[in-house]
């Protein structure tokens, strides 16, 4: 009988109390485990561990064997040009980023508008983008857009980075354009009235009181795009861009060492890691702390 | 047509309003005179918040006309900015601006929206929430004030835009009881210095104590209105002795 009155006594959240019901105690499914819940320390050890393994393990297996140069040392002579590369991704994430936010969030502002054909027409621009492999709309920027443009009779020139940045920060702006259109959905419908009570127009309460309020909203979620995008960059390679998967490729034909790619490949892979990582983190605890209370 | 003091600030005639298939106002007519606090009470369901919300335009109306100092709400040709300067509005949600402070709530709409300088707007600003016992919260945001204390905020940012007629909407529906009295103590205040209110309230006491003439309504149409006095000791109607006999 006591077991049934405290059916959870260890749930450290819910003390049980004397008298307490099992009805009356909130049903609480198992929450899903995210995708930066994975990434724990402890994974993040094991990760290293791995790599360490396999940038080592090649070296002790040919030390008895003819003397050719380290897996780890061709790795550290190649990094000077693969951190470029890095540093390219990071660059054509960035600005993918920046310019898909601000694309995203107008777009996600007409997706809300009281205008029909505009919220309409937002909306099927959104839903296009959204749902388009990244790989395809690439190729389509990288194929209709010129390589360069006559402006003003000066000839700019559009490199492949920059088609790819464009190519990028397209899905960007769809996802963005979801999240704001749901942020501002979320603000209870009091805010606007409020504000109409006010004399605020409608614009104005959008850029006043409704769009600041959706920055906590939207952030977790913006970040974790962010770290999705960043990982995606490497396909940027495929249109001829010179990237870290183009650089890695590339040392690696030059090298011509099989024992080399695995290793390698993981080298990059931490890269990745070691940058996105601290990302999720960061928006798990942001995702913690803005949670809708209630 | 020109406004005098001498006609109803505010003046409705026969309002019709339905939403979708269900009429909410059928016919209610009411006039406010300048300096005068009516009250509305009724059954939840009744039209009482629907009726004001009309008044400053935040709901339309199917028919009939609104008058505010004259001009017609309901105009499709109106200055929505005119009429809002006039009558200010306050909710039972309180509905603050929660990413801003106390102070900056007030400010906000004179500033942002008349344009007016902003350091005479934060003078006014202090002095309101001086004046609804809020000093040393000014920098305190919505979510760490109590009730009482954001929807005297609320108030004070009404107060801010210098209205000639305040609503109030049920305005201590969501109050704890302790804190409802801090917020009537400030509405009497108001109506005590000859602010024109239109209160939608369920507080029978206070609609006795502060009302110049209290409106009953019942499924869209005003039952009876008189003076509280009357009101509340010789209702005439039925409908107006069933609901008081359970609400007091």
């Amino acid at each position: 009988m006591t077991e049934l009155l405290h059916p959870r006594p260890a749930d450290p959240a819910m003390p049980a109390i004397k008298g307490h019901l099992p009805v009356l105690l909130p049903v609480r499914p198992p929450r899903p485990v995210t995708a930066a819940e994975l990434f724990t320390p402890g994974t993040a050890l094991l990760l290293l561990v791995l790599l360490a393994w396999f940038s080592v393990g090649p070296v002790v297996a040919q030390a008895a064997g003819e003397t050719r140069t380290p897996v780890a040392l061709l790795l550290l002579k190649w990094t000077p040009v693969l951190a470029e590369g890095f540093a390219f991704n990071i660059l054509i994430s960035i600005l993918s980023m920046l310019a898909g936010t601000v694309l995203g969030v107008g777009l996600g502002v007409l997706q809300v508008s009281p205008n029909r054909l505009l919220a309409r027409l937002a909306w099927v621009v959104t839903q296009f983008f959204r749902n388009s492999p990244w790989l395809v709309l690439l190729f389509y920027c990288i194929l209709l857009i010129p390589f360069e443009l006559e402006i003003l009779g000066t000839t700019v020139p559009f490199p492949g980075w920059i088609k790819a940045v464009i190519g990028l920060s397209l899905p960007v702006m769809a996802y963005m354009s979801e999240f704001m259109r749901g942020a501002i959905q979320s603000i209870p419908s009091g805010q606007w009235e409020s504000a109409a009570s006010l004399g605020f127009t409608r614009r104005q309460t959008m850029i006043e009181v409704i769009l600041p309020q959706t920055v906590t909203r939207v952030l977790p979620s913006w970040m974790n795009l962010y770290a999705v995008l960043t990982m995606a960059t490497p396909i940027v390679s495929i249109v001829g861009v010179n990237e870290v998967m183009a650089l890695t490729r590339a040392a690696l034909s030059s090298e011509s060492r099989t024992d080399l790619l695995i290793p390698m490949y993981l080298y990059i892979l931490g890269w990745f890691f070691l940058y996105c990582y601290p990302i999720s983190r960061l928006t798990r605890r942001l995702e913690r702390k803005y949670a809708v209370k209630l | 047509m020109t406004w005098t003091p001498d006609k109803p600030i505010i003046s409705i005639k026969d309002v019709r309003k339905s939403f979708g298939a269900v009429e909410v106002l059928k016919g209610v007519s009411l006039d406010v005179m300048k300096g005068e606090v009516i009250c509305i009470i009724g059954p939840s369901g009744s039209g009482k918040s629907t009726l004001i919300r009309c008044i400053n335009a935040l709901n339309d109306i199917q028919s009939g006309s609104i008058t505010v100092e004259g001009q017609e709400v309901h105009d499709p040709k109106l200055d929505k900015l005119e009429l809002r300067k006039k009558v200010g509005m306050v909710f039972q949600q309180y509905n603050l601006f929660p990413h801003k402070t106390a102070l900056q709530n007030v400010m906000m709409a004179p500033v942002k929206v008349l344009r007016q300088p902003k350091a005479e707007v934060e003078a006014r600003a202090r002095a309101l929430l001086r004046k609804v016992r809020l000093e040393g919260k000014e920098n305190s945001y919505p979510g760490e004030l109590s009730g009482g204390q954001q929807q005297r905020v609320a108030i004070a940012r009404s107060l801010a835009m210098n209205p000639d007629v305040m609503l109030f909407d049920e305005v201590t529906a969501a109050l704890d009881p302790e804190t409802v009295k801090e917020v009537l103590v400030t509405i009497r205040d108001l109506a005590a210095e000859g602010m024109t209110c239109v209160l939608v309230t369920h507080e029978m006491g206070f609609a006795r104590e502060i009302a110049d003439h209290v409106y009953f309504t019942d499924r869209g149409v005003i039952v009876e209105h008189a003076p509280p006095r009357e009101f509340f000791e010789h209702p005439k109607d039925p409908r107006t002795r069933a609901f008081l006999s359970q609400v007091l």
